[in-house]
């Protein structure tokens, strides 16, 4: 199970890749469906990588991505 | 699985106009995420400028008002005298600040009004599809400097705040980037302490934010980062120029 997930508002997005460039497990690339703006939205190509790191969020000027983490399990 | 990370409530639901990967986009966030983590929505009332954020009233979930071209400093000044338990905040681009509204700038960081300014510099207008802005480096190319600004023709680019920072007036003058992750988190921190300070009553506070134009300059998005910290960065060096609260040990 991937510690982290995160959640792509398509409609949003508009193929700008600083995400895609931010990510540093690269769980993030441009996609091949198009939003109603007509820009090739961003996908989660490999979601399994996802630490939840939150970076791809911090660098996306349009908001388009929510981020969950999995809490740390306590011993 | 817990949120870590959302749109904050400062920000509407409105989709920004904003051309694909422009750095106002982060900005407008890093500005909401403080007025929610300070819990000054309901008191915040911005005034946004002429220029690519003229719409920013659309974009903030808080009071806003419009200002003429340049004048936000002095908007904010009359409604932060008249309001003064309010949270007034400008945000302007440097085609505003500091060419048009250099003189209302100097004069409301002289008084030290207990206003928040954020001042986006990306080195063009970029509204307008890219002339010379005040802020536009020695050699770039742009709309109204085709073969590149040069001193003898254009003059230097304008440092705003090492220029401000020769003024007693200010309490926090600081310039920031957002050429990559780590630099933009730094930039919400300096964004929140901004506010903070009018909180406290410390007196003006202006956060300079480098920023990137890739239309007008003519490359992509990842690559106007890059051209920020490769040509801005030296040229318009980061860090605190003034910080009132620094002296007195807090």
């Amino acid at each position: 199970m991937p510690r982290g997930e995160v959640i792509i508002n398509s409609e949003l997005c508009k193929e700008c890749s600083l995400c895609v460039a931010a990510c540093p497990q690269d769980v993030l690339a441009i996609g091949k469906t198009i939003n109603s703006k007509g820009y090739h939205a961003v996908e989660a190509v490999a979601p399994e990588r996802c630490t939840g790191c939150t970076l791809c969020a911090v660098m996306c000027p349009d908001v388009v991505l929510t981020i969950k983490r999995r809490s740390p399990e306590r011993k | 699985m817990q949120t870590v990370f959302q749109k904050p409530e400062a920000l509407t639901d409105v989709q920004m106009h904003y051309c694909p990967g422009c750095t106002h986009g982060i900005i407008h966030r890093l500005v909401a995420e403080a007025i929610d983590s300070l819990g000054i929505r309901e008191q915040a009332i911005g005034v946004a400028s002429v220029g690519c954020s003229v719409f920013a009233y659309d974009y903030f979930n808080c009071d806003m008002q419009q200002a003429a071209h340049g004048r936000a400093p002095a908007v904010a000044t009359g409604i932060k005298r008249v309001r003064p338990d309010n949270i007034v905040f400008t945000y302007q681009g440097d085609g505003d600040l500091a060419s048009i509204g250099m003189a209302e700038i100097v004069h409301a960081a002289a008084r030290s009004e207990n206003i928040t300014v954020i001042f986006v510099n990306n080195a063009i207008y970029g509204m307008t599809s890219g002339q010379m802005a005040p802020t536009t480096l020695l050699g770039q190319k742009t709309a109204t400097s085709p073969r590149g600004r040069t001193a003898e023709e254009m003059g230097y680019p304008i440092k705003m705040c090492e220029l401000l920072a020769t003024l007693e007036g200010p309490a926090y003058l600081t310039r920031v980037s957002t050429h990559d992750s780590r630099h933009v988190l730094q930039a919400g921190r300096a964004i929140k302490k901004a506010f903070e300070m009018q909180q406290q009553k410390k007196g003006f506070a202006l956060v300079e934010v480098l920023s990137t134009c890739s239309v007008n300059w003519g490359m992509t998005p990842v690559d106007a980062l890059k051209w920020v910290e490769q040509n801005m960065v030296p040229y318009y060096p980061l860090g605190v120029y003034k910080d009132v609260t620094a002296k007195e040990g807090n």
